[in-house]
């Protein structure tokens, strides 16, 4: 099972899915360190259109990404139900604006599914795969794309 | 032996110290004082670099070491004469040591010519004796230091021998004493030789392995009493059988070390004694100490002995730095309260107010507590200046004397170690330009040795380092002529006196009309003016025609924390640093003149100065509309001076620097972030970056633009 290498190894695991641009998304749980409430941010100068700015998490300095812009799904337009996702990735810390969470699932690594072969190499890149929830297609996000793009878009 | 490395270190740890015990004796010997307490704290300090410098087989500086101590055993013993060359070859010859000592610990190269023409120095005062043979290092030489040290002042017949025996019962080791540390101690007092009596040992199959067997007989050639040497075993009393006894030098050498040569140079035995070994490494250091003091009680010996080090902690600057930041959370949470109780009503706030000042107050001392751990005195940092003025004195011919005060001075580490650059620059341009040859300075009714005078000293809540030469003082009309013919300025521009002076401080500015080897290496004031505002401060000059000049730094105690402005851009909230900030401007639209279609200027006093629009270089979509009302008036090492538009100016504040490279990366224009009293983080802006960001032939364009309409 190559697309879950950069997975946890164990057969269950726990992911929390939300909601980017209308569509259901979801993170494994030990990446993320705390959800908050949106608050207003600094904007960033010269910062490409999916990060947002930065935010004070009890004196710390992070960047906030908007996740629906990062996937190309246009600009969320932040309100006050909007939650910011806080994990770690590479050392850092960094914040995921999506528009709500909406539960915690428990999983079997194998009912990931490798993401279909679809034109777009980004959003291959983006996800590790999906799964299915009640019907529903949920999205695996992979966080390293996340940071990573971004960085080189900062330098 | 893997604690080479450790003990290599420690030697020259004890190097420092000792390097200064010398330059701090040869100041005074400079200064006049000229007895025979300071003539051999210089010479111990060396003989203990050449010392530990021979247990490292460090033969370069071991051999400068010994021609070094020859020359000041000369002095000793009144065969050479202190005069002021000779004292001129020995702050050279130290300067020298300092060099060979760092190589070494670097494991460098070291300016070979230089050695030998400061060698080549020395050695002329030595008369050319043969010299040559007598630099074979024997390690255990160093002995010869405390002897001769004490026997300058005391006969020899001082030193007495005595026989110790010593058994250890089986509770000594039980309880966690170890004979070679007693021995150790011993050796502070004199050269001791240690022999082992196995006789009691058993056969091996009869051993028990946890009994002690062994029997020691130390020979020591001490001052001490008898009495003092037992002090050391006092802490195994009742735990070891223990006998000691005076005895006559002659038969002791005969009976306990058989051959050894009955001169004071007993100890170099080459008997492989495992104290002996030992003591090497601690040797460096520790016998300067006994010597001084057994070498005369009666005198004030407290300053003959090299201090003993201040108890220090050694602590990975990395935590320093943690406790640094969360303290700067602490700061930031408390001036978050504040605002939130001031927000409250009137009924709630009382209780709380009083609980919050006590609760501020605190914040602030545990702040200034963590930020004096990072703080070092200047003191390391002026000798290094002392000695860039010497090498830069005797380059140029000229005399200079380097007086130093506020050295006690403490600043941040990161400051002090930013100051090291500018300073330089700034001690050799005294030196260069400042003094003037000792012919001018007869000429001119002077003393023939200039001087150069650096101070540190605290001033409400800043560090303020000045540097003053007794020199010929600015020469202004010079200074303009170069600014006119390097097209710094127009040629009828119509300066005031600190104007003039402060062209020094202009990019592509250089008074040497010849590049010299010292100064003008093509770096000018301005690269000295840039360093200084990097670490937050800024420079100013004075300077008098005929009775010198004065550098003045001014720097804020430490980079964690900084005196920001806090603006509007935009919506955005941002901080300038006061340090860069030379005035802010309310103009009216007379006062803006547009120049193109995107470049502006304005007017102030007269002069023209380009305006750079903040919110466009920080590509803020801003509706474009009567905006740029405030101005803040900067400073910059690239651009001169520049008039930053920004949409309001708030107050004034100290704000704690976060790095925002390590969370996101680098943004132009941007230094850092702060996180305000609200809780929100604001950008520092950087002015300097701000500038540059300017397509250069744009801004290059307002340059010229502005010279045309200051003529």
């Amino acid at each position: 099972m190559p697309v879950n290498e950069s997975l946890t190894n164990e057969r269950d695991m726990e992911l929390v899915a939300f909601s980017v641009a209308g569509l259901k998304h979801c993170l494994e749980i030990r990446k993320i360190l705390e959800i908050r409430r949106w608050s207003a941010v600094t904007a960033l100068p010269h910062a490409p259109t999916d990060v947002l700015g930065v935010m004070n998490l009890r004196g710390a300095v992070i960047p906030i990404y908007d996740l629906a812009a990062r996937f190309g799904l246009g600009k969320t337009e932040p309100n006050e139900r909007n939650v910011v996702i806080v994990c770690a990735v590479g050392g850092k810390s960094i914040g995921l604006l999506v528009e709500a969470v909406s539960e915690i699932l428990t999983i079997k690594n194998e009912e990931i599914q490798p993401t279909p072969d679809v034109q777009s190499a980004a959003t291959k890149d983006c996800i590790f795969g999906v799964i299915s929830i009640e019907e529903e297609m949920a999205r695996v996000i992979n966080l390293d794309f996340v940071v990573t793009v971004s960085a080189s878009e900062a330098a | 032996m893997s604690q080479t490395n450790s003990i290599r270190d420690t030697f020259f740890e004890e190097c420092q110290d000792l390097l200064e015990a010398l330059d701090e004796g040869l100041n005074r010997i400079d200064a006049g004082e000229r007895d025979a307490d300071v003539v051999n704290a210089v010479f111990r300090a060396v003989h203990s670099i050449k010392g530990g410098a021979g247990a490292f087989g460090l033969t370069d500086l071991v051999g400068f070491a010994h021609t070094y101590e020859t020359v000041f055993d000369e002095i000793r013993s009144d065969k050479l004469a202190l005069d002021a060359p000779l004292i001129k070859v020995l702050f050279r010859g130290a300067d020298h040591l300092v060099e060979l000592v760092e190589a070494a610990r670097d494991e460098d190269d070291f300016d070979a010519s230089a050695h030998g023409a400061i060698l080549g120095d020395l050695k002329n005062y030595l008369g050319g004796a043969d010299e040559e043979e007598e630099v074979v290092f024997e390690p255990m030489a160093l002995e010869f230091g405390v002897q001769d040290a004490g026997s300058v002042l005391e006969p020899q017949s001082a030193k007495r021998q005595y026989s110790i025996e010593f058994k250890a019962h089986e509770g000594l080791y039980k309880n966690g004493h170890d004979p070679l540390f007693l021995f150790r101690t011993l050796t502070d007092f004199g050269s001791v030789t240690a022999v082992i009596d196995p006789s009691e040992l058993p056969d091996l199959t009869a051993m028990d392995a946890s009994a002690p067997y062994l029997k020691w007989v130390l020979s020591v050639e001490t001052e001490q009493t008898e009495a003092e040497l037992l002090d050391v075993f006092d802490f195994v009393k009742g735990l070891c059988d223990l006998s000691c006894s005076e005895i006559d030098a002659t038969v002791d050498s005969a009976s306990l070390v058989g051959e050894a040569p009955a001169a004071p140079s007993a100890d170099v035995t080459e008997q492989d004694n495992p104290i002996e070994e030992d003591r090497v490494p601690s040797a460096a250091g520790a016998p300067a100490a006994p010597a001084g003091k057994t070498a005369d009680p009666g005198q004030s010996g407290g300053d003959k002995r090299p201090k003993p080090p201040a108890p220090s902690l050694r602590v990975d600057p990395d935590r320093v730095d943690r406790l640094i930041n969360t303290v700067g959370e602490l700061i930031i949470n408390q001036s978050m309260m504040a605002q939130r109780v001031s927000q409250l009503d009137q009924e709630h706030r009382r209780d709380i107010e009083g609980d919050l000042e006590d609760y501020k107050l605190l914040a602030r001392d545990i702040q200034e507590g963590v930020m004096a751990i990072r703080a070092q005195p200047v003191k390391p940092l002026f000798r290094r200046m002392a000695r860039i003025a010497r090498e830069a004195a005797h380059a140029t011919d000229k005399l200079v004397r380097f007086d130093t005060s506020g050295e006690n001075t403490e600043v941040d580490k990161t400051v002090i170690e930013g100051l090291v650059d500018p300073l330089t620059h700034m001690i050799r341009n005294a030196v260069d330009h400042g003094i003037e040859s000792p012919e001018q300075r007869r000429a001119s009714g002077k003393e023939d040795t200039g001087v150069i005078h650096i101070s540190a000293a605290h001033r409400s809540g800043s560090v303020y380092i000045e540097i003053r030469d007794d020199g010929a003082g600015l020469n202004r009309p010079k200074i303009f002529d170069i600014a006119v013919s390097k097209g710094l300025i127009p040629s009828g521009a119509d300066l005031s006196e600190s104007e003039i002076d402060n062209l020094l401080f202009l990019p592509g500015f250089s008074t040497a009309t010849e590049v010299s080897n010292l100064s003008g290496r093509g770096v000018g004031m301005d690269v000295v003016k840039n360093a200084v505002m990097s670490l937050g401060g800024r420079t100013s000059i004075a300077s008098k025609t005929g009775a010198g000049t004065t550098f003045s730094i001014v720097l804020p105690l430490t980079l964690a924390v900084m005196d920001g402005m806090v603006i509007t851009v935009t919506d955005e909230t941002m901080v300038v640093p006061i340090a860069s900030i030379i005035e802010t401007i309310r103009a009216t639209p007379e006062d803006i003149h547009s120049l193109d279609a995107d470049g502006r200027l304005l007017s102030i006093r007269g002069n023209f100065v380009p305006i750079v629009d903040v919110a466009q270089r920080l590509n803020f979509n801003t509706p474009e509309q009567d905006r740029e009302k405030v101005f803040l008036l900067v400073e910059t090492a690239s651009f001169g001076q520049t008039a930053l538009a920004v949409d309001a100016i708030h107050d004034q504040r100290q704000v704690v620097v976060k790095s925002l490279e390590a969370a996101y990366g680098r943004v132009p224009g941007i230094s850092a972030a702060t996180i305000l009293g609200d809780g929100k983080i604001a950008m520092i802006l950087d002015p300097e970056s701000i500038v540059q960001m300017a397509p250069s032939a744009h801004t290059h364009n307002l340059q010229r633009e502005y010279l045309h309409a200051c003529e």
